[in-house]
């Protein structure tokens, strides 16, 4: 009897329970409020050397918000690690800041939940009209067709940082500007016992950004037409391929770099290990590990054959870091206002100068402090020969399925076994079809 | 009759093959930590160098400079409150239910300890998002905050040590005889008393054991952790992989920030051994 | 038929009776905490789960994952289609796990049960050393992994510096963390982080054989290894059929070391179905398909339990005097 009665209640109880939890899939689907309009929740992605150190430079323009318009911020610098697992769980459940970074490659990604707020021109006008801004980097915003999903608030661009004194020693006296030029320079730099370009082989992102350039400059794309992955026609093919090959064939990526996904490559570097390095914005990075800005150059990424351009002549996706607003938002007003606050040329200048980006405001670009040496060439790849990565739902499932097909190739390379053009398209082949089908 | 070591001495073969075995065994055990204790020593050139059984120069910079890079204070006690809360509950309620399933006769018997067994199986991403959405509607409908709370995740891994110590406390509880418990309700003890003054005492290696298990199982977990913490109530499991930022892996704070959490787990366990290897009383009922 | 302990010499008829019910009631009470927490933390979302499922869950509609759309068996169909990548990849994973798991869970019961049985005489040193074992299962998992990530870098890593510099045993620095070798670096760490927790579970357990019964042996006349064999181990059977079975579950399901040790996109020796899971779910934002592999997950681990309590509670019941 007893038993029969406990069982009974205990269904009772479960079924409620799941009803509870069906029931509401949890976020609102209305639009945003202004239901707490003194209080803001920030998350920031980690730009600076340490979370620590990305605290310290973002508070004081923190309290410089607070005293113009009263609103205090709480601000939560989340790890890369953690970041798009947090910005899930806030869209699946509605509780989560009420601004954030992205990473501007997430935007399409994110955009296709519904859970950001989007740009129209009425929203862009609130924080000084669309024109304000780059159009590279607006490129990065969404899809194409549809209202941004976030504003841009830093940009990167990669370039070739490369060692002076290793060049010196070496005989080399002007950076490499075509790939066949990298390959001769770097048989140059192994023949004084340096290693001559590093990469990060097993880190997923940073495969996706090389390999997307390469396949620009091979005039290949990664999708068609109509958002339809076609990762192995023969041009993205041979853009794998080519990546590949400088540690498989031409011997200029070490083998060790296989294995390097903690920015190993940057400290090699760092400490005149190799000679060359292809990073975003590294000059932050270097100082803190102690690296003189005089003891490396800037040169742009190079290309197949001639100067760096668009089409073909590519050199770098557009990197960079986005700003959002989540639709279900508790205080749209005040969200809306530190967009405009953090994309005023003020803070643009004060921001981008700590983490050695660049602006992605026409007006904050223009200041002398992004002039130096470091940014002058981050500023002319952005402006010329930068392209977007592609801006599609799947760009996360791209991301991981391609960047993996070469972290593979690599660990080949470095295993000693052979990098064909058969082997790459197989393996391109299998993460093609890791994409959903459309 | 004393429990005092068995009064045959083991045989010479055994203890050389013993002495042989336990030194491999602290060798293979031992080369980690020191490479932690090392490194946490080294100046960060020497960590992101070719290794070096020595380091080049010794210095406790490393030691310092950990509570700054990551607030290592506040995780650090998030974590003990949580591992300590979760431990403590999750014991007594195993005890509980242990006893029963270990003392009684009862209808559905077979179907909670099956069911219970059952949830090992669970693989945690499964239930991940679910949970994570169960915990954020009650809060809404009940104003109980369980998501991003100390309470929800002290919820959380209480019942993720439950299953398993019900069910080692079945076995432990099992292997006490009932004449204790019968001797103690001769002398007048409930049930209850039977259990806390007789049992519990009787199995107390394994109820340590348990303990040390549901205590481990709170500190070490990363993945429930990384999704229902927020910065104020972030664990150390998480948050120890603030170390590896945007720029480097600060190899030589993440071996000295895991070394001073760790110091605090491993004196307790020493403090606990002794518990783990107090023998049966075998003498009360005799 | 079991005694009950609670059956006193006979009071009064009422009293008995409202005894009774006590006595009746009291083992549901016991249990009531822990079975609310299970249903709550562990049933209903796993129920929630399985239905997310057969619902086609990607970022489209996770904001509310109720008005995504039905798919069926879909994402069974696509997880079980062994000739489509998705497919082949899942069963290649869980191969490796199985063979990972096996070795891993032999090596743990293995260390654990021999250095339970060596310790369990007291001879100098033997508190030093058992603190001393239970320290990898007491550092955190990020950084008992990330310290053997450390040592096992094919450039800086001690584990190579070991073999190729000072030992010479191979003939070039070898990768652990990408490649074939993958699999192995794994099986160390695991093992390395898990066999105290072996240790101290068959510690406990050796406590509760009664001396006398090795004492008897001895007189008449068994040697080390036989009444290891006679004594020891059948005394340990209920507590090591609970420990080889968590073991294995634990292991199958372990997330935290292979995330640590490769990140989010493991190398193919060592794709673990629980990394592999999160890469197709997680990382890809198709919660869907995650859920039905997770589901197939669990299927299997069902019939493995089930199959192994079989086999052994034959043994159990044989051995509950």
């Amino acid at each position: 009897m007893r038993s029969i009665r406990a069982a009974a209640v205990g269904a009772v109880t479960m079924s409620l329970a799941l009803a509870a939890t069906a029931c509401g899939g949890g976020s609102s689907t209305g639009g945003g409020s202004n239901d707490s309009p003194k209080t803001l929740t920030y998350w920031a992605s980690n730009q600076g050397a340490s979370i620590a150190i990305d605290k310290k430079v973002l508070q004081p323009e923190l309290e410089k918000f607070k005293k113009q318009t009263g609103i205090t911020v709480k601000l939560e610098v989340v790890p890369w690690s953690d970041l798009l697992n947090r910005i899930l769980t806030a869209t699946t459940s509605g509780q989560g800041p009420d601004v954030l970074n992205i990473g501007n490659t997430w935007s399409a990604s994110l955009q296709a939940t519904g859970a950001f707020l989007p740009w129209s021109t009425a929203n862009f006008a609130k924080i000084g009209g669309k024109d304000r801004f780059v159009d590279s980097a607006l490129g990065s915003t969404g899809a194409t067709g549809k209202d941004p999903a976030a504003v841009p608030l830093y940009s990167m661009a990669y370039a070739l940082y490369y060692n002076k004194q290793i060049f010196a020693d070496a005989g080399i006296s002007q950076p490499p500007a075509t790939w066949a030029e990298v390959v001769a320079d770097g048989k140059k730099i192994e023949a004084k016992g340096k290693q001559a370009l590093g990469a990060e082989g097993a880190n997923v992102s940073e495969n996706i950004h090389h390999t997307f350039v390469f396949a620009k400059q091979h005039g290949a794309e990664f999708f068609t037409a109509d958002g339809k992955a076609d990762f192995t026609n023969d041009g993205v093919v041979a853009a794998v391929k080519q990546y590949v090959d400088l540690m498989a064939k031409d011997k200029v990526i070490p083998v060790g770099n296989a294995e390097y996904a903690q920015n190993q490559s940057v400290s090699d570097f760092a400490k005149g290990k190799t000679a060359m390095l292809m990073w975003q914005s590294a000059s932050a990075n270097l100082k803190s590990q102690g690296m003189s800005e005089s003891s490396y150059g800037i040169a742009p990424i190079p290309v197949q054959s001639g100067s760096p351009g668009t089409g073909v002549q590519t050199n770098s996706m557009v990197a960079g870091i986005n700003l959002a607003v989540f639709k279900n938002t508790n205080n749209l007003d005040g969200s809306t206002k530190f967009v405009k606050f953090m994309t005023s040329d003020a803070e643009q200048k004060i921001l981008n100068t700590a983490y050695s980006s660049i602006p992605p405001v026409k007006t904050a670009q223009e200041d002398t402090a992004f002039n130096t040496p470091a940014n002058a060439v981050l500023k002319n790849t952005l402006a010329t020969s930068a392209a977007a990565l592609p801006q599609v739902a799947d760009e996360s499932q791209f991301e991981t399925a391609v960047g993996t097909a070469v972290k593979n190739l690599f660990a080949d390379a470095a295993a000693g076994r052979a990098v064909t053009t058969a082997s790459v398209k197989a393996e391109l082949e299998k993460a093609q079809q890791q994409m959903p089908a459309k | 009759m004393s429990s005092a070591s068995s009064p045959m001495a083991p045989p010479r073969s055994f203890i050389w093959s013993r002495r042989i075995f336990l030194t491999l065994l602290a060798g293979f055990v031992l080369v980690p930590v020191y490479v932690m204790l090392s490194s946490s020593l080294k100046p960060l050139s020497d960590v992101t160098g070719k290794f070096r059984w020595l380091p080049s120069g010794l210095t406790i910079r490393p030691y310092i400079d950990i509570w700054s890079t990551v607030p290592l204070a506040k995780y650090f006690m998030n974590s003990l409150i949580v591992s300590v809360a979760a431990t403590v509950c999750s014991v007594v309620i195993a005890v509980f239910a242990a006893y029963a399933v270990s003392r009684y006769e009862f209808r559905g018997k077979r179907v909670f300890t099956v069911t219970v067994l059952s949830t090992q199986m669970f693989p945690g991403i499964l239930f991940l998002l679910p949970l994570f959405l169960l915990y954020v509607n009650i809060g809404n409908a009940t104003g109980i905050a369980l998501f991003g709370s100390r309470g929800g995740l002290i919820l959380t891994y209480l019942t993720f040590s439950l299953p398993f110590s019900i069910w080692m406390l079945i076995g432990y509880f099992d292997s006490v005889p009932r004449d204790l418990d019968e001797a103690a309700l001769v002398d007048g003890c409930g049930p209850l008393g039977a259990l806390l003054r007789v049992v519990v005492p009787a199995a107390i290696p394994g109820i340590v054991a348990v303990a040390v298990y549901a205590f481990m199982t709170a500190w070490g977990e990363v993945l429930f952790a990384s999704v229902m913490t927020n910065d104020s109530t972030r664990t150390l499991a998480v948050g120890l992989q603030g170390y590896s930022t945007l720029n480097d892996v600060y190899w030589n704070q993440i071996m000295a920030a895991s070394l001073v959490v760790s110091v605090p787990v491993v004196a307790g366990f020493l403090l606990l051994q002794r518990y783990l290897v107090a023998g049966l009383t075998a003498g009360a009922v005799k | 038929m079991r005694k009950n302990p609670s059956d006193p010499a006979a009071p009064g008829p009422r009293r008995r009776r409202g005894e009774r019910i006590r006595r009746i009631g009291l083992p549901y009470l016991l249990l009531l905490p822990a079975l609310i927490l299970e249903l709550l933390v562990h049933l209903v979302p796993m129920v929630i789960g399985i239905v997310m499922s057969f619902k086609e869950l990607t970022q489209f509609y996770i904001r509310d994952w109720g008005t995504a759309p039905w798919t069926g068996f879909g994402n069974y169909k696509v997880s079980v289609d062994f000739s489509a990548p998705v497919g082949k990849s899942l069963l290649h994973s869980f191969f490796v796990t199985v063979a990972f798991t096996l070795l891993s869970v032999a090596f743990c019961w293995l260390l654990g049960t021999v250095t339970a049985i060596y310790m369990q005489d007291n001879f100098r040193g033997r508190g030093f050393l058992r603190a001393l074992f239970l320290i990898p299962y007491a550092l955190p998992v990020y950084a008992a992994v990330i310290t053997w990530v450390f040592m096992f870098q094919h450039d800086n890593g001690l584990v190579n510096h070991v073999l190729h510099d000072q030992l010479h045993i191979t003939s070039k620095p070898s990768f652990w963390l990408i490649g074939d070798n993958s699999f192995y670096a794994l099986l160390i760490v695991h093992v390395w982080k898990g066999w105290p927790f072996a240790f101290l579970i068959v510690m406990a357990g050796l406590q509760n054989i009664p001396k006398e019964l090795y004492e008897a042996a001895s007189i008449d006349g068994a040697g080390m290894l036989q009444q290891i064999r006679r004594i020891t181990l059948p005394s340990l059977r209920p507590v090591n059929q609970v420990l080889v079975l968590v073991l294995f579950l634990w292991t199958f399901n372990d997330f935290n070391t292979p995330y640590v040790l490769f990140g989010r996109a493991a190398p193919e020796a060592a794709d673990l179905i629980s990394v592999h899971i999160y890469q197709a779910s997680f990382v890809t934002w198709n919660f869907g398909t995650g859920s039905a592999m997770s589901v197939l997950l669990l299927l299997f681990l069902l019939v493995v339990t089930g199959v192994y309590l079989v086999i052994t509670s034959r043994g159990r019941r044989s051995a509950d005097v």
